[in-house]
Order: C-alpha cells, then sequence, then structure tokens
C-alpha cells in the first residue's frame, strides 16, 4: 500500500490496482488448504448429542455464561450438517452402532472429542457387562478431554486444541 | 415395612430375625389377591438378589389411601419358576420382563416375557453373580 505500482495488464495487478485504492483494503494470499480449514476451524458445529452426565456440563458449555458462539461453534441437530462430534458420556454395548451409524452420516471432513473419562476409557464402569471401555474402539478420535466431568473451560481448552490441529493438518501435508 | 398381621397368618409367612417376611412361593398369587382386595393396588417394585445359593424376589406393593407398605420376599432355588403378578398388576409386567433379563428368573404365565434392557441377542444374564466380569461381547467390548 502506498507503493506505486507499474501499469500491467495482468489480471492480478488490475486486482491489487482496485483493492488497494479502496479505504482500508488489503489481499490476502495463502493456500487454498488453509484458507479452507481456517473456515472449517472457526465454525466448527457439533451434533447435538449428549450421553450421560458430561452433557450437561457441555450444554453448559454452549450455554451464555461460556458462550461457545463465539468460536464460531453452533449446536446442529442433524449429522448431516456437522464438523464434530462431542462424545460426551459413557458409551453402552446397546449404543455403540448407533454412535457409529451417526459418525458415518457426518460429512467429511469430521472430527470426534471424546469428553471425559468415560467416553475416554470407561472409567470406573470399565468392567460393567454393558460399556465400552473408551470410545476410540467405535469411531477412531481427534481430542482428548479428560475430567469427570470436565469443567466448560476443559471442554473449551479441548475445542481450541482441535482448531489448532486442524490448522496444523494443512501444515503437515505440504 | 412388612406384611398385615392376618395375612402372615393366612398365607404360612415366615418372618425372619430381622422382620423380614418370606412368602412361599406357591402361596405368591393368593397373597398379591388378597393384598389388592385390601387396598395395596399399587405395585412398586419386584427385583432380585443373587445370593450364589438360591435367589430372592424382593416386592413392595403399596396402599396408596393409608399409605401402608406390604414389603415381602420370595425364596428360590436356581432354575425355579415363579408365578406372575403382572395378571394382576399391570405395573409387574415390565419389572418381571427386567428381572428375567438381568437374572435370567422365569415367570410363569407372564404374557410377553422377552429381554427388556439389553439387545435380544444378548447371550447370559449379566446381574447374576456367575457371570464372569469383562465378558468380551465383540465388536466393540
Amino acid at each position: 500500500m502506498g507503493v506505486t505500482r507499474e501499469k500491467v495488464n495482468s489480471p492480478l495487478e488490475d486486482l491489487f490496482d482496485v483493492v488497494e485504492r479502496w479505504p482500508g483494503g488489503g489481499l490476502v494470499i495463502a493456500p487454498l488448504e488453509k484458507l479452507l480449514a481456517w473456515g472449517t476451524k472457526s465454525s466448527l458445529w457439533p451434533l447435538t448429542f449428549g450421553l450421560a452426565c458430561c452433557a450437561i456440563e457441555m450444554m453448559a458449555t454452549f450455554a451464555s455464561r461460556f458462550d461457545m458462539d463465539r468460536f464460531g461453534v453452533v449446536m446442529m441437530p442433524s449429522p448431516r450438517r456437522t464438523d464434530v462430534m462431542i462424545i460426551a458420556g459413557t458409551v453402552t454395548v446397546k449404543m455403540a452402532p448407533r454412535i457409529r451409524r451417526l459418525y458415518e452420516q457426518m460429512p467429511h471432513p469430521k472430527y470426534v472429542i471424546a469428553m471425559g473419562s468415560c467416553a475416554i476409557s470407561g472409567d470406573h464402569y470399565r468392567h460393567v457387562y454393558s460399556v465400552v471401555p473408551g470410545v476410540d474402539r467405535v469411531i477412531p478420535v481427534d481430542v482428548y478431554v479428560p475430567g469427570c466431568p470436565p469443567s466448560p473451560e476443559a471442554l473449551m481448552e479441548g475445542i481450541m486444541a482441535l482448531q489448532k490441529k486442524i490448522m496444523q493438518e494443512t501444515e503437515r501435508k505440504k | 415395612m412388612s406384611l398385615p398381621q392376618d395375612l402372615i397368618q393366612a398365607f404360612g409367612v415366615e418372618v425372619n430375625d430381622q422382620g423380614i417376611p418370606y412368602v412361599p412361593k406357591d402361596r405368591l398369587p393368593d397373597l398379591a389377591r388378597a393384598l389388592k382386595e385390601k387396598g395395596f393396588r399399587f405395585f412398586v417394585f419386584v427385583t432380585a438378589v443373587d445370593y450364589r445359593e438360591y435367589l430372592e424376589l424382593v416386592y413392595l406393593i403399596r396402599n396408596l389411601d393409608t399409605l401402608e407398605e406390604a414389603f415381602f420376599k420370595v425364596k428360590i432355588q436356581d432354575g425355579e419358576t415363579v408365578p406372575t403378578l403382572s395378571t394382576l398388576y399391570e405395573g409387574a409386567n415390565w419389572h418381571e420382563r427386567e428381572v428375567y433379563d438381568l437374572f435370567g428368573v422365569t415367570f410363569e404365565g407372564h404374557p410377553d416375557l422377552r429381554r427388556i434392557l439389553l439387545p435380544e441377542d444378548w447371550e447370559g444374564h449379566p446381574l447374576r453373580k456367575d457371570y464372569p466380569m469383562d465378558t468380551p461381547h465383540p465388536p466393540y467390548r
């Protein structure tokens, strides 16, 4: 900006000319992958899906006090519109196929956060006849958020860790 | 928490030293009928306890007008059947299905005795003491 440029006929240069004459105008040139990842991480839509008591803490995270909307995280009622699935609670043998089905209905790119000790390992229900010891036996998990239940701050930390991971994924591909 | 005194005498109920009445298995439907005539109309629950040598069924029936409770147990050997109360009390239907599901007790005369909580293809009755811990359940467990 402010640098005088010689008039060339390249379309990109024309674009520079137009944008830079705007007050406050500017251009960012970035790899498309990175731009897409930036868009994905800024609008992570989780599936409205709670399994047990961790869901209460998840609801608190999305309510007005902690307000996940400011991260672009908005709950969606259908798996076909979502990017991330938060497994909030104990996974039972009866529920596992349903979780698998919901995960398969989500469009790519999709991510999974295992929230709470039960979703991570089964915790103290690990040896119970009906409990799956860890949701990673059913679907792949990206971020583990420990706690029983994790506080809203912990879940926010987990979501921010996922955002970081999404950005790092593009760097690793290069 | 016990039974009305006249029913204890009429149905040969044994009361142990802790005051818990044990009803003979074959007198159970008659006793329930007598209780219902007395105004015990609300079937609260039936559940079971596995003591390895035998099983105990625990019943609680309530009289909503006087707030009296009829609490009694039935002792059965492993593999024995119990007469159902679901023909008398509608509320007993699902409770008996749950006891069948988790303890494998068969209720004679039950209209629809199948599993209620576990998937239909489940093997075994997991609240029994002889059900091994950490039983695998492929593909997820």
